[in-house]
């Protein structure tokens, strides 16, 4: 038992072998001046400076504003596009009224807007919030209508013979069946939400990791304009991880998400 | 000879009657009438005028070339879709019934994935699922079936036949007087069809419903059916009536004799190469 126990720790290391591999070497030839700390810092020089940053509470201060740029732009974008592919989803004549409208709007890349974004709100929060809603509108917006739209229509045909009422089918068939199809919405959003802001707080701000990244460029310290990059990548792996979770959580009947 | 000649009102056979006497209790079917029942879909007449009576609690089978029509008049008969023209009833001519008398079943399970084989069962409760000793019946149900050791599954890791009594469990739950079935057995391997066929005919004799079946495979039909109806072009071509005393025996020269008389009318202007 103890011997499987072993087979499964090592299994699960086999992953990170790589990695970790990787980064021994990088120290390896950050010690031995093969890379100059010009070019690329050390990982021990990058953990240094993280606790740097954490000890001054720099480093929480601006995590925290990036965070609650990240999850207000979320929340307002992705309400809108849920109830939006909703509301069009269900009905015909709401898509006949807005679809035009918003595929020209969708055809726009969203960055593109940001000399605009700029005039309009300054580097002011509501500026980078903008952007993310925009990023995240249309992921969300797109996969709820395709879910609903493609919801099994034998199974609406199902629950009318079987007397449901339209709010019993609304959340007993319709809204299950497109969930598998919002969850992909969601997944591809929060790719757009990362993304969307390391571009507007590396162009127009004056807070958050990015900004941070920024103000070392110029001061030539590397080793945090590398720690805001990890940084960036931890919370965007973090965001997706939760994501992952809910599914799993709200999809334990997929066959996708079923464990023998 | 027309449809309508063959299409008059019958009585059920014999052993039908003498089977209530024996155990009288569960007449609880409802007759069914049909009226010049006509459908088109745009240029397209399916039904031409159908005229028919089917006595409470009657098994009949529909049987008939793909495309022929069979699903198109069940959906006019459960309500799904609305006939051209013409007119159906059930029981009495103006008798108003629950919309859960009539249950159907198709060759699809159509069950909620997201939902536990119980919950599914008791979708087919309708308004009554949330009344007290709900749940009761549906596992009730559901152990009449024979899943009631299932009733915490997903429908994904059952196996087609399973799903299949799970949507018969659904159809039953709420004690229809008509249940109709589109090719409920289609897609089921041989062995999981005759032990399906024999859970549909005890839990007709039990409940005593009036059962329409439409289906491809004619010895089903004659196995299962108090009546076999053949339509072709829109109209019933043949009304035939299977008395053979139950339970019948697959493949008994009865049975065969009578399969083979439906295949005939079948086929009876079949030319060389031309397909089913
Ligand atoms: N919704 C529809 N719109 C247009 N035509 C239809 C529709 N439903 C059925 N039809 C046509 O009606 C005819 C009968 O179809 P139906 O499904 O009733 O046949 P069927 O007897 O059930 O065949 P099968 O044995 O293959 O299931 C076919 O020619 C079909 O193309
Ligand atoms: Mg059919």
């Amino acid at each position: 038992m103890s011997a499987g126990r072993l087979q499964k720790a090592a299994d699960g290391l086999v992953p990170w072998l790589l990695p970790l591999g990787l980064l021994f070497v990088w120290e390896l030839a950050s010690q031995t001046g093969l890379i100059s700390g010009r070019v690329l810092p050390a990982p021990s020089a990058v953990v240094v400076a993280g606790w740097r940053l954490a000890a001054t509470g720099e480093l929480w201060v601006n995590m925290g504003v990036s965070g609650l740029r990240a999850l207000v732009g979320l929340a307002i974008g992705g309400t809108f596009g849920f109830v939006l592919g909703l509301t069009n989803g269900l009905s015909k004549k709401f898509e006949r009224a807005t679809d035009t409208l918003l595929q020209m709007v969708r055809n726009i890349p969203h960055l593109a807007l940001i000399p605009l974004v700029i005039l309009w709100f300054g580097i002011e929060e509501a500026a980078k919030i903008f952007l993310v809603v925009l990023g995240v509108f249309f992921p969300i917006y797109i996969n709820t209508l395709h879910g609903i739209r493609t919801v099994d229509p034998q199974l609406i045909e199902m629950g009318r013979t079987y007397g449901m009422t339209k709010f019993e089918l609304f959340w007993r068939v319709i809204l299950p069946g497109a969930l598998p199809s919002i969850f992909v919405g969601l997944r591809y959003a929060l790719g757009f939400m990362w993304l969307t802001l390391i571009v507007a707080e590396t162009i127009a701000a004056s807070s958050g990791i990015g900004y941070m990244a920024m103000q070392a460029r110029e001061f030539l310290l590397v080793d945090v304009v590398v720690l805001s990059i990890l940084i960036y990548a931890l919370l965007g792996k973090l965001a997706d991880s939760t994501a992952r979770f809910l599914e799993r959580l709200c999809l334990s009947w997929h066959p996708a998400f079923q464990s023998k | 000879m027309t449809a309508g000649a063959l299409s008059v009102a019958r009585s059920a056979p014999e052993y039908w009657s003498e089977a209530h006497e024996a155990t009288p209790p569960v007449a609880r079917g409802l007759s069914l009438t049909v009226r010049n029942l006509t459908k088109s879909f745009g240029d397209n007449p399916v039904l031409k005028g159908l005229d028919l009576f089917i006595p409470a609690g009657q098994f009949v089978s529909i049987v008939g070339k793909s495309g022929c029509g069979k699903s198109t008049l069940l959906r006019l008969l459960v309500g799904l879709d609305q006939p051209t023209s013409g007119e159906f009833w059930y029981g009495a001519a103006d008798e108003k019934h629950d919309k859960s008398a009539v249950r159907v079943m198709f060759q699809e399970p159509r069950l909620l994935p997201w939902a536990r084989v119980l919950s599914n069962v008791e979708v087919g409760l309708g308004r009554a699922r949330k009344e007290a000793g709900a749940r009761e019946r549906a596992l009730e149900t559901l152990k009449g079936v024979g899943l009631g050791d299932r009733r915490d599954e997903w429908p994904s890791v059952l196996s087609g036949g399973q799903r299949q009594r799970v949507a018969l469990a659904r159809a039953l739950v709420s004690h229809p007087q008509v249940l109709a079935f589109d090719e409920p057995l289609g897609a089921l391997d041989a062995l999981t069809r005759i032990s399906m066929q024999n859970l549909l005919e005890q839990v007709w004799r039990e409940q005593g419903f009036t059962a329409l079946m439409v289906t491809h495979d004619v010895a089903e039909a004659v196995m299962l059916a108090d009546r076999v109806l053949l339509i072709e072009e829109g109209k019933i071509t043949l009304d035939l009536r299977v008395d053979i005393p139950r339970p019948r025996r697959r493949g008994s020269a009865e049975v065969a004799a009578l399969e083979g008389r439906i295949l005939d009318a079948l086929f009876k202007d079949a030319r060389v190469g031309e397909d089913a």
